[in-house]
Formats: structure tokens, sequence, C-alpha cells
């Protein structure tokens, strides 16, 4: 259980606001954090880590007080057991693939761990490569793989994978579910992408001017409870055209076009590029075995 | 040719040089990530030679290092130091006259470096000081180049503030800028085309070799 109490008044890009958290959550899982840029995101990441001291509060990890501003407690990053990737993945540039992960390791700890999470995260061809000649995919893989030398619980990824390409996430996705359970890490990721959320994250915490709006399932936040539907995805407006009275909305899913029809206050609200949900009450569907 | 002249100035910028790497590497990383209210101030003062004559440095210099002002008795009274037309005397001058040549590239270097590289070998773990040494500087290298190639060559060129306060003694303080004047002085034209034509030499091989290694950063730095 991790109980995460604090409060901290930032110089937001809307003038200055109050991040106020005040919540506990399961451990082994994954939460999402969401919200608009400047809702105090990436600021409860820094605070959790360590890097960024709130004005009060406390954060106690399983019975463990990182942080208790009343008794003066604060851990510093390097005994809270955490590990981050940032969104640039924060690589060092003069050390290879291998020294950036043994740079991680702490002195007590055997070299054993670096062999495991370089085959674990398929990186054993470019162990002697330097950062700037890898992929960002790649670059992503050492950077996840750097902040789990140190066998963290807790794993903070700062919008890790919004560098890469539809491909390469999807991949990587799977990836972060494959460590999650291996090393059975309470994960806290930021992204705004609905499909991501939906498919990693137990939870979802979405932040508004620096507090916590909903804390609630990705299903529970994103089909706001009232739809029934059977089927429903998550995906982007590609276009929107005007078909007699109807409008034809093509909608990216994944990786595959979809045509729906939609009346005009529905075109209406929508435009180009917004994420909307797409569903359907299961009453005729055809089923074939492939 | 008298060699000493040359010999001392290379000595002069080399020791100058190595001074101002050391103490140049904690100031640059305050005035890069520090947010102190002072700031302002220590960054003012460590630009200040650049607009200065070096004659005004040279010549308070002089008064604080001459046995009879505080400054020069404290140091006479307690470790029987004489700073006013010495060697060691020299390389404080010219550290404090150069400090904006070796600061300045690193400082820069420093501060364009992304902080979430700092932040991640901070939640790994490393001190501020293991950060620094084994993330930050091996970061900063062309930077790093750029100061002690800009510093050396300042050194040498040096004049105003070696001339106040180190006089023209041989193998003391006698450098070649000095000694080019006192041979033009003296009518000795040919002797001083010998100390000029070296330090021009000197002057290029040096930039070349810096620009052949890694001129682009020299570039960025001046421009």
């Amino acid at each position: 259980m991790i109980d995460i109490q604090i409060s901290k008044s930032l110089d937001g890009p809307n003038g200055p606001m109050k991040l106020s958290i005040n919540r506990q959550i399961e451990s082994e899982q994954i939460v999402t954090i969401y919200g608009d840029s400047g809702a105090g995101k990436t600021s409860l990441l820094r605070v959790m880590a360590g890097l960024m001291t709130p004005d009060e509060g406390s954060i106690r990890v399983d019975n463990k007080v990182w942080l208790n501003t009343a008794s003066s407690i604060n851990l510093k990053p390097g005994s809270r057991s955490i590990g981050m990737v940032s969104q640039d993945f924060a690589l060092f540039p003069n050390m290879t693939v291998r020294k950036n992960l043994e740079y991680a390791l702490p002195k007590n700890q055997h070299g054993n761990a670096i062999d495991d999470l370089i085959r674990i995260t398929e990186l054993e061809r470019l162990e002697n490569r330097k950062p700037a000649s890898l992929s960002g995919g790649q670059q992503q893989r050492v950077a996840l793989a750097r902040a789990l030398v140190t066998r963290p619980r807790i794993l903070l990824l700062d919008e890790p994978l919004s560098a890469l390409d539809q491909s390469m996430r999807v991949k990587l996705q799977n990836h972060i579910l494959d460590l999650q359970r291996e090393f059975k890490l309470t994960i806290f990721l930021v992204s705004h992408e609905v499909g991501e959320i939906f498919k990693l994250s137990n939870q979802v915490m979405h932040l508004k001017n620096g507090l916590i709006k909903q804390y609630c399932t990705p299903l529970e936040l994103f089909s706001h409870r009232h739809l029934s539907g059977k089927f429903q995805f998550t995906g982007e407006v590609a276009a929107i055209m005007a078909e007699d009275i109807v409008y034809i909305l093509t909608v990216l899913i994944d990786n595959h076009l979809v045509k729906v029809i939609v009346d005009k206050t529905t075109a209406g609200r929508l435009q180009v590029g917004d994420k909307v949900l797409v569903a359907s009450k299961a009453f005729n569907p055809i089923v074939k075995k492939i | 040719m008298d060699w000493s002249p040359i010999i001392l100035t290379l000595k002069l910028a080399t020791v100058t040089t190595l001074v101002l790497l050391v103490i140049s590497i904690p100031i640059s990383k305050w005035l890069a990530f520090g947010n102190s209210r002072i700031k302002p101030i220590i960054e003012t003062l460590v630009s200040m030679p650049l607009v200065l004559p070096p004659t005004v440095l040279g010549f308070y210099l002089l008064l604080a290092f001459s046995p009879d002002s505080f400054v020069g008795q404290l140091l006479d009274d307690w470790f029987g130091i004489r700073l006013a037309f010495s060697f060691t005397g020299l390389v404080i001058a010219s550290v404090v006259y150069s400090l904006p040549f070796m600061v300045h590239p690193i400082q820069s270097g420093l501060s364009g470096l992304p902080t979430s590289m700092m932040d991640a070998s901070r939640v790994i773990g490393k001190s501020y000081l293991t950060t620094l040494l084994k993330v930050e500087l091996p970061n900063i290298k062309p930077s790093i180049l750029t100061g002690i190639v800009l510093s050396f060559a300042h050194t040498v060129g040096e004049f105003g503030v070696v001339l106040m306060i180190g006089g023209s003694i041989p193998d003391q303080t006698r450098v070649a800028s000095i000694a080019i004047y006192d041979e033009v002085e003296a009518l000795n034209y040919g002797t001083a085309h010998q100390y000029a034509l070296v330090l021009i030499l000197l002057a290029f091989l040096v930039l070349l070799v810096v620009y052949l290694v890694n001129g682009r950063y020299i570039n960025r730095f001046w421009r």
C-alpha cells in the first residue's frame, strides 16, 4: 500500500497553483496519471522520486516512511527504491549501454543483475553501443533496464512512449506489462494516449489543477459510465465528411480505419484529431471462426 | 635569442590554466544551477575582466600585493610570501584576469545538459559529486577543451596586468609580451621580431589544433 498525502505550491503555466494529493494506492499495479499539461503530473512524480520536496505532507510505501515533513524525514532519491524513466530517456551519452546499466548498480550488488536485465530487455547485441547510435525504441529499452538495475519497487514513467511510433509503442507496452509482472512493480505512468491507458493501467488518477478529479478504472473514466455498449473501442478521428443528412466519421482504431455514421450534432462537436469512444450494442454481430 | 621569456610565458599559461580548471568547475556548476540571490553579483564579478582595462586590475592587485597593504602584510607575516613582482603573484593575477574565459564555456556547457540526466543519476542513488564527475563533466568535454584553450591563449597574450604587477624581472616575470615591449623600447627590432613571430606561430598552432579536433565548439562559444 502506498499512502501519499502531500501539498506543494507550484508555478503552473496558468499562474500559481497548489498540488494537493491525498490518496492510498494498492501496490503491484499500474496507475496512470492523466490530465492536461500543467495539471501537476510530472510534479507528482518528482515529489515521489524525492527530486522535489513538497511544502508539507507524507509518503509511506509499504509502511516505510519516505517523507514526513512534520518529523523532518525526507529520504534521498537513492534511498527510496524507485526507478524513473523520463520522456527523453536521459541516458548518459558518454557511456555504452552496458556502462549505463553498470553505473546504476549499487556498490554491494552483484553484476549478474545486469546480464539478466540485458537479456530480458533484448539488448544483448547492443550492449557495447553508445546511446546516440540507438533508435528511439532501443533507447527506451535501455532506459527501462537502467531504471530496474536497483531493483526498485516503484517505477515512475513520465510519458515514456510519447516519442515512439505506433508499432514500437505497442511492442514496448507489452514489454512494460511483462516487466511489471516479472518484478512485481508498482508503476506510475504519465500518459495521454487513451488506448495506452486502457491497455496498461489498472487505475487512472485524473488530475486537474493539482487535484485528483477522479480515481477509477480506465473504463469508468473514459466511458463516463452511462454507456451499456458491449463493444467499445477508443480511437482518433481521422476525417469528418458530410454526406446528405448524415456525417461519415473516419476513426483510427489501433491501425484500422473504421467508418461510422453520426448525426449532425455529434459531428458538430468533433474535429479531426479528437479522441473518441466508439461503442455498439452487440445485437447482431457476425462471429466467424479463424 | 634568449628563450627564457617564451618558456616563462608557457609556464605561466600552463600553471594558470591548471589552477583555473580546478577552481572554475565548482564556480561554473554553482552559476549554472544555483539560484542564490547573490548569483548575479558573482556572475558580474567573474565577467568584469572582460570589460575592465587590464591596467585597472593590475593597479589594484599591485596595491593589494604590496607589503605595505593589509593583505600583503598578512601574507608576508604569516606565510612569508611576497606577491608583487613574483611569479606566484603573476599566476594569481592571471587566474583572476582569465577567469571568465574558463568559467563561461564550462558554465554554458553544464547548463546545456538536460536536467533529466542529472535527475536520473540522483534517482539511481548517486551523490552530486559522483554525478558531476561521472556524468556531467564527461559530457561537456568540448566545453572544457574550449575553456582550457581560451584561458591558455588569453594568458599567453596578457600584457597590461603583467606589466603592472610583475615588471620585467628575467625568469621571474619577464614574459614574452613584456620582452617584446622592452626590446622595441631599446630599438632591438630584430629580437622583438623573433619573440613576436614565435608567439604568432604558437597562437596559430594551438588554435589550429583545436579547430581540427573540435572546431565547431569554439565557434559556438564565440557566436
